[in-house]
């Protein structure tokens, strides 16, 4: 998908060229996790509660004495299921209602588009926890949670796509040749509409890692002892008045992360439509 | 002016209905009867309650008329009694904490407003100047930053370090006791942070918004007109390009609501603030279940009012949807 033009103004570029590298740098972080000689992050110790940034634990220790370093890094392990399977989930969604919306139009159309306006009128975190009140709260649920209220915009975007396309010569042709319907999105139109998607999924993981994290923090996410940068935040929040790194380092990972994923997201757009530069 | 206000609220009554379809959903949600799920979920329930429920709710009646009968208490904004032990009806208490939460976020609005304007528009008639590329990088970490990140380090900073504001709360113990001056300044220091940081994610968003706006303004021809005609750039720019560059940013606050709504549950949770988003979130832990669907319809309303309110002043701004066709 990405072509010779496209990776030389992404190479052009030292803000999206950042984003990538971290992103990719997470990956590398959140899959080795296991393997860094790095402290269990769950390992409690009675005689290090609370200790500020040392030699022996740059990011200090939390109430229970575990690594704030190692437990930071198996966040990133979290954060980067999240940000793909809600995307995912969203996506698939958003792909299937476009699709059909933008393709058959008329009441179908007119219907899913309804759906989608009355869906953008909850507030979306208002939703996201009503929906927990009744669930259990772990991250499968989150995940799926994330996804379910997270599908609009793609809707929209692929529904904008499949309007035009489905009017050009070459769509006009495959149905003149008898192509049926199903072949018609699946293999003629679909591709040609995914790099808008494509983007919007990089700016949407960085939109559900800090969903995420709002909702671990809130005690209704990911829930401890795994550790999600959200929920250390949370005890952050606990022993505000005595340790400040409990708040701090965590944060900043999710400040990084979405940072980048965002760079990522937006140098892309800018490469693949020069047009769209600087639109939100 | 008024067959479109008429078409446009011709337009919401789909739109009603979808919100409590969606709502009435969510209480279906769970799998088995929702109430078997209450009761399993909060082990103090009494049978008493269960009876009580199954009954407000119509369980033992077919779905067709469980929505009808739903929606007729809805209309009444009747939303029944809250689960806590306080019994008292869920319409009280939303009431009670509804003011709170508006004065926040229209104070946090007004700020967005009055800020954002003025940079975006002043970056965008300089582009690429210093100012513009600070604000650049100033709206890439607004978007990334997690607000409720901000207000710990807020709260060590202010509060816990140099100790120049309350830690929490919306006013101090001895509020009844301070002179009128002691009094204002109570409420200014416990609502300054839960103000700044709530307006904090809108600001990156509308600035850079107002930019994108003013830079398509400033290509258009009667830019370019009122230049040739010798008006001073000053002239130019805050006469003609600002007030129409005005326009698209209006209906961009009227979406930014459902946002703020949404970010007063976790402002309101760490600075401990009684409004309506601090509500749903106890609603949410002890699954008051009334509590919860009532406050989640109001917030999806407020937002449909947010954006009718948008659109109302986009048509008394922008003569040409005021007279013109197609709204």
């Amino acid at each position: 998908m990405i072509q010779g033009a496209v990776w030389k103004s992404v190479r052009q570029n030292p803000l999206t060229l950042f984003g990538g590298f971290v992103v990719l740098m997470l990956f590398v972080v959140a899959l080795g996790a296991p393997y860094f000689p790095v402290h269990d992050p769950f390992s409690i110790d009675a005689d290090a509660v609370l200790e500020a940034p040392g030699l022996g634990h740059p990011f200090g220790t939390d109430e229970l004495g575990r690594d704030v370093f190692s437990r930071v890094i198996y966040g990133a392990r979290i954060s980067l299921w999240v940000g793909f399977v809600s995307v995912g989930i969203a996506i698939v969604i958003g792909i299937f209602l476009g699709a059909v919306a933008g393709y058959y139009g008329g009441w179908m159309d007119g219907l899913i588009m309804r759906f989608v306006d009355v869906m953008l009128c909850f507030p979306t975190f208002f939703l996201i926890l009503a929906v927990i009140a009744f669930l259990e709260p772990n991250i499968a649920t989150i995940m799926a949670i994330i996804g379910l209220t997270g599908w609009m915009g793609v809707c929209r975007l692929v529904r904008a796509e499949f309007l035009s396309l489905k009017e050009r010569d070459f769509v006009q042709s495959a149905r003149a040749l008898g192509v049926g319907n199903l072949r018609i999105i699946v293999h003629h139109i679909l591709p040609n509409s995914l790099t808008p998607v494509m983007v919007a999924a990089i700016l949407g993981i960085a939109g559900a890692i800090l969903t995420e994290s709002a909702l671990s923090f809130l005690g209704i996410g990911v829930q401890p002892p795994t550790p999600s940068w959200g929920n250390i935040l949370t005890s952050g929040k606990d022993n505000l008045q005595i340790a400040w790194w409990l708040s701090l380092f965590p944060g900043l990972a999710i400040l990084v992360t979405v940072l980048s994923y965002n760079l990522l997201g937006e140098g892309l757009r800018d490469a693949l439509d020069p047009r769209l530069r600087g639109s939100r | 002016m008024i067959s479109y206000l008429v078409r446009r609220i011709l337009t919401l009554i789909p739109l009603f209905f979808g919100i409590t379809l969606i709502s009435f959903a969510v209480i279906h949600l769970a799998p088995g009867s929702p109430i078997d799920v209450l009761a399993d979920l909060n082990p103090k329930m009494t049978a008493e309650a269960k009876q009580r429920l199954i009954s407000y709710y119509g369980l033992d009646k077919p779905l067709h008329e469980r929505y009808y009968q739903w929606l007729r208490r809805f209309a009444s904004l009747d939303f029944g009694v809250s689960f806590s032990p306080d019994r008292r009806p869920v319409m009280d208490k939303i009431r009670e904490t509804l003011p709170i939460t508006i004065v926040i976020n229209a104070l946090s609005l007004l700020l967005i407003m009055l800020v954002a304007i003025p940079i975006g528009a002043y970056s965008a008639s300089h582009p690429y100047s210093a100012f513009d590329k600070s604000l650049t990088l100033f709206v890439y970490i607004g978007f990334a930053i997690p607000t409720f990140w901000l207000a710990l380090l807020a709260l060590i900073l202010f509060s816990v370090q140099l100790e120049w504001l309350p830690i929490s709360g919306f006013r101090s113990l001895d509020y009844a006791r301070l002179s009128l001056a002691g009094k204002i300044w109570d409420m200014v220091s416990h609502l300054i942070l839960p103000v700044l940081l709530s307006a904090f994610g809108g600001l990156a968003g509308l600035s850079r918004y107002m930019r994108g706006s003013m830079l398509e303004v400033m290509r258009q021809d009667y830019i370019t007109a009122a230049r040739s005609k010798g008006l001073s750039e000053r002239e130019v720019i805050y006469k003609h390009a600002l007030r129409n560059a005005l326009l698209p940013v209006v209906t961009i606050l009227g979406l930014s609501v459902p946002g703020l709504i949404g970010g007063s549950v976790i402002f309101e949770q760490i600075f401990a603030i009684p409004g309506m988003g601090r509500l749903f979130y106890t609603g949410v832990m002890s699954r008051d279940y009334p509590l919860v669907m009532g406050i989640l319809t109001i917030g999806a309303f407020l937002t449909l009012l947010g954006n009718l309110f948008a659109d109302i002043s986009y048509a008394l701004v922008d003569p040409r949807i005021r007279k013109g066709g197609k709204g």
